[in-house]
């Protein structure tokens, strides 16, 4: 592996034990890419093909029934839980498609979770300013449920940027908003990416946001039917 | 840390009420064992402060017969002051003349100045100081005064003499008003004892002389050398010491049973905090799920709630120890009549703090129970939520703290107990209890969802389906509804099953009145009176006193000396109030031998029958010799014959009966057992034999009812009053998870609303729901309840049980009513949600 790859992946198959009992099902099948730093990639494919579960998987959230996933150069197969959880840690921003905020935490509290976590004090000033980057310089005092959809991605997103990660997953980042938020989002995720370097994977159905990125894999039924620059 | 107790702090806002709402079930727990803790500490500091005045003497000497020059001797030779008393039982004639009544007394005939420790309280106050001039004076007990009118001044006759009454006896040291309800007390002047004509020969009488030693003198070093010295003779020694170790023994006894009763209600609590807390952390599962891809490690995700439950379990605790020391001042007074000292109040810290210590524990054990689910949420709930727990095999942690939370329950059993079968017992009790109403709940979840009629009204089938749908609470509410119920019945039931045994005593036409001390020659003209009254006897029987002289040649001095002997002293040194007749009575049946009912004059050796009891305790067996002494007579019988006698019917019974032809001319009085149709009966038979023959004591079924409800009235209010906690518990605990569901409710009731459903309709759905859960909940209780008053009652009571169908009426319809109460007071407002506001929501 060279320095510069962020993210490889390689023969990934993860299956799960049927609930009939009628043997495994097979949701990833032999999944193999290698992403290098800074770059960006969108995976795409109809429902059920498994996107979701090749993002946990490359984001450390889950463990593969067969194949490796390198991370920042991290082997994640290799390490238990609480280490992914510090990889994530350290590497990793994630934007949900249902914002995820904690609802029991202001925006500036949610922004700083992934600081506080590592034990830094003293950042309340960098979160402030991501939020006036997402435009909620306002709203840090305010509750998620005091926020809109949009307003509440862009907190997800200032959060996903506090601990400055190598890597951004983006699962449907624009699938719960409008067409005008779904696109002032889209600006400000490419945006920061741009701004900070920082590689982007992302799971869509939005052939138009997938076309923002440098990459596209599709999948089908868990495998990769093609790969190709955008 | 800092992140973790940063985190607690901000997540629990939203819900900080919610938890403080659960804390409170833990709370009513504390508080009653901190407060049994503290007051229990309060009377171990009060007998350690009164410990003379328990006594108010350093020695006491006790016998049922004079006690003999030499032992006199012996006492006077110790120096210091000396007081002596007689007491017996006696009818007290109340206002002599007309309208007179009567009741059977205690006589305390005292001289000297008793007592030497303590405070002989009357009022008015010196009326103590009157009574020591000696006169035909009296003071009585102040129930006394108040149940026949009588004031100072007023006459009240005893035997043969009339007493001025001088005022109420209000506290004696080291005796306490309840042990005196049978028999209250009537203090006279030793001098006045020999003209009433009473204690003569055959009457109980008590001799006690109480010492006051000279100072350095050692009353247990006395009694020691005392009862080596007089080891044959009947005496009964008494120091502070053991005054001291037979109340701090009892005390441990209640406190022991205070505390599992008050236990029970911690329990039961920190069944509920469990509950709640498992749907607390269904609803946090996103929030750690994000957390966990934020980069939190399961660890640290965990200890967000446990400092959570924490801060839960120690609001409780505080909580509870303040309400604990509150409810510690009203003890004082729910026990008053049972306490022979005064008690002060001060806050004992070392109880607080082991009341809150074991709420604590308990509470937390339960708490970590749901919180291990916390450890197990896989970060990709964030991302889909139907993983919402990692499945793997056996959580050896959850297994691990399964054993402790077993554990800490028995322990606490055994430590309060201080006997590891009862602590096993309480325990296991106490899980099956628990076992017998979760299976129960469960199978009533089931069997409405099996077998539950689907042609009924919609808003019923919906209340019906709330019992078993996802997340229910139906084995809860059972619970703590169940539990509550079925302690407080069975307090109830148990209470109406020994009233209903002594009344069956009485009952069948059985005797009721019973009249004894009455001497040889008054027996005849007794049982002409009453033949004139209408009430003619139903038994008599005549009573000889005798003692044992010797067991199968061995003297009753040389067994007493002999320590190997496994027989106890007491069977030795008493004396046997014997009788003699022909046949066995109905309360008798044979069990050994053959009953032999008459021998001819002047056979060598007497069959005599035995009771069965007397002969295991004794050790004897057919043919076994036994001799006596009938007041100075020696009698040598063989047993001929071992029966067993029902005590519990009131006539005359005996440990040992002689055939006729042997104690014939011994000196002898008799008791006689007759049936008075009604209570007025019995008082005028009363006042006409006692006006004719005032040495005759009589017994009646009634006074024994009424002192018996008395004593059981005031130990089932103590009872009870801990059982209320449990029983609150059971209320907090239903409010608790009325609110913890409130929002799933509310969502609920918005679609059915949105899909047309009437605010009538979402009442009634919830109407049918509560009063299902109060009616099986109450039904669950009684039946428990029942059950545990028959197994009582079988195999402690010794008695046959019936319940009426009324009082599982009542129970049912209260318990109802509360649970009812309770839900729909909780869900106030569930109903009245816009339904865009909830959809809005839940975008």
């Amino acid at each position: 592996m060279t320095d510069d790859i962020m993210l490889k992946v390689e023969r990934l198959t993860k299956m799960y034990a049927s609930t009939a009992g009628t043997g495994a099902l097979t949701v990833l099948r032999e999944v193999s890419f290698s992403l290098p730093s800074g770059a960006s990639l969108a995976i795409v494919g109809p429902s059920g093909s498994g996107k979701t579960t090749l993002l946990g998987l490359c984001a450390g959230l889950d463990t593969a029934t067969s194949g490796d996933v390198m991370l920042a150069g991290e082997k994640l197969g290799e390490l238990n839980e609480d280490a992914r959880a510090l990889v994530r840690n350290r590497h990793v921003g994630f934007v949900f498609q249902n914002f995820q905020l904690i609802p029991t935490l202001t925006a500036l509290e949610n922004v700083l979770v992934p600081v506080e976590l590592r034990g830094e004090g003293g950042r309340e000033g960098e979160a402030r300013d991501l939020l006036a980057r997402v435009g909620l310089g306002e709203r840090c005092d305010h509750y998620p449920v005091q926020l809109s959809g949009g307003e509440q991605q862009r907190v997800a997103l200032a959060r996903a940027f506090m601990n400055r990660p190598k890597v951004l997953f983006c699962d449907e980042p624009t699938g719960n908003l409008d067409g005008d938020t779904a696109a002032a989002m889209t600006e400000l995720v490419f945006g920061l990416n741009r701004e900070r370097g920082t590689t982007l994977v992302l799971v869509t159905h939005d052939l138009e946001l997938a076309k923002r990125c440098q990459r596209i894999i599709r999948l089908r039924s868990g495998a990769v039917v093609s790969d190709s620059a955008a | 840390m800092t992140f973790v107790l940063k985190m607690a702090w901000r997540d629990s806002r939203a819900s900080r009420r919610r938890l403080a709402l659960f804390s409170l079930s833990v709370v009513l727990g504390i508080a009653a064992l901190v407060a049994i803790g503290s007051f229990t500490a309060n009377l171990r500091e009060a007998i350690n402060d009164q410990a003379r005045g328990l006594l108010g003497a350093d020695l006491v000497v006790t016998s049922r017969q004079p006690i003999v020059p030499a032992v006199q001797e012996h006492l006077r030779d110790l120096g210091g002051e000396q007081a002596r008393e007689v007491s017996f039982s006696s009818m007290m004639v109340f206002h002599p003349g007309e309208g007179s009544r009567t009741r059977l007394v205690q006589v305390r005939a005292i001289e000297g100045r008793f007592p030497f420790y303590g405070e002989f309280l009357t009022r008015p106050a010196e009326a103590t100081a009157r009574l020591a001039t000696g006169g035909p004076v009296v003071i009585l007990e102040e129930t006394l005064l108040n149940q026949y009118g009588v004031k100072a001044g007023d006459t009240v006759r005893l035997g043969k003499v009339d007493f001025t009454v001088l005022g109420a006896v209000l506290k004696v040291p080291g005796e306490s008003m309840a042990v005196t309800q049978l028999a209250p007390r009537a203090y006279i002047p030793l001098t006045q004892l020999p003209a009433t004509g009473l204690a003569g020969p055959g009457s109980l009488v008590r001799h006690r002389i109480a010492l006051k030693l000279p100072s350095g003198a050692d009353p247990v070093a006395i009694e020691l050398a005392m009862r080596e010295k007089f080891r044959t003779e009947r005496l009964n020694y008494d120091t502070v010491e053991e005054r001291k170790r037979d109340l701090g023994r009892a005390l441990d006894n209640v406190y022991a049973f205070l505390s599992l009763v008050g236990f029970v209600a911690l329990f039961l609590g920190a069944i509920g905090v469990a509950s709640a807390i498992h749907v607390y952390v269904r609803q946090k599962i996103t929030t750690v799920a994000v957390l966990r891809c934020l980069g939190a490690s399961a660890r640290q995700s965990f200890a967000v709630y446990l400092v959570q439950g924490l801060g839960l379990g120690v609001f409780g605790a505080v909580l509870g120890a303040a309400l604990g020391v509150a409810v510690q001042l009203l003890l004082p007074h729910l026990l008053a009549g049972f306490l022979p000292f005064d008690v002060k109040f001060s806050v004992e810290w070392p109880a607080v703090l082991r009341g809150m210590g074991a709420g604590l524990v308990i509470c937390l054990l339960f708490t970590l129970l749901p919180l291990l689910t916390v450890r197990r949420v896989s970060p990709l709930v964030a991302l889909r939520s139907a993983f919402a727990e990692r499945v793997g095999g056996p959580d050896p942690w959850r297994i691990t703290l399964g054993v402790l939370i077993v554990g800490a329950i028995v322990g606490f059993a055994v430590w309060q107990t201080r006997s590891l079968p009862l602590g096993l017992g309480f325990a296991g009790a106490l899980g099956v209890g628990f076992g017998v109403l979760a299976g129960l709940a469960q199978f009533v979840a089931w069997a409405a969802r099996r077998w539950f009629p689907r042609r009924l009204p919609y808003v019923v089938r919906q209340g019906v389906a709330n019992l078993y749908r996802p997340n229910n609470r139906t084995v809860l509410l059972l619970l703590a509804l169940g539990l509550g119920t079925f302690l407080i019945l069975t307090l109830y039931l148990t209470r109406t099953t020994l009233l209903n045994q002594i009344q069956g005593t009485g009952g069948n036409g059985r005797s009721n009145l019973l009249f004894f001390d009455i001497q040889d020659d008054q027996i005849g003209p007794l049982n002409a009176l009453l033949e004139r009254e209408g009430v003619p006897a139903r038994q008599q029987a005549p009573i000889v006193t005798m003692r044992i002289r010797g067991l199968q040649g061995r003297s009753v001095e040389d067994l007493l000396n002999d320590r190997a002997t496994a027989i106890p002293g007491w069977t030795l040194r008493r004396e046997y109030r014997s009788t003699f007749r022909s046949e066995l009575t109905e309360t008798e049946s044979l069990v050994q031998g053959e009953f032999t009912g008459r021998v001819a004059e002047g056979a060598p050796v007497i069959p005599i029958s035995i009771e069965e009891g007397l002969a295991r305790d004794m050790r004897l067996k057919l043919g076994d010799e036994v001799e006596f002494d009938v007041q100075g007579v020696a009698i040598s019988t063989r047993v001929g014959s071992v029966r067993k006698v029902d005590w519990q019917r009131m006539q005359p019974n005996f440990f040992i009966v002689f055939p006729e032809g042997v104690l014939e001319a011994a000196p002898k009085f008799f008791v006689v057992a007759l049936r008075a149709a009604t209570p007025a009966d019995s008082a005028r038979l009363q006042q006409a034999v006692v006006r004719d023959y005032p040495n005759v004591s009589a017994i009646d079924l009634a006074l024994l009812l009424q002192t018996f409800d008395a004593i059981f009235s005031r130990v089932a209010l103590v009872v009870q009053f801990m059982a209320l906690f449990t029983v609150a518990t059971g209320v907090i605990v239903l409010v608790g998870a009325v609110l913890t569901g409130r929002y799933q409710r509310i969502r609920e009731t918005v679609l059915l609303r949105t899909l047309g459903a009437t605010r009538r309709q979402l009442m009634q759905i919830q109407l049918v729901e509560y009063a299902i859960l109060g009616v099986l909940a109450a039904v669950v209780g009684c039946l428990l309840a029942v059950a545990a008053n028959a197994l009582l009652a079988q195999f402690v009571l010794k008695t046959s049980t019936s319940v009426s169908g009324l009082t599982l009426a009542v129970t049912v319809a209260a318990v109802t009513a509360i649970t009812l109460l309770t839900g729909l007071l909780s869900s106030r407002g569930v109903t009245d949600h816009p339904p865009l506001e909830v959809l809005r929501q839940e975008t």
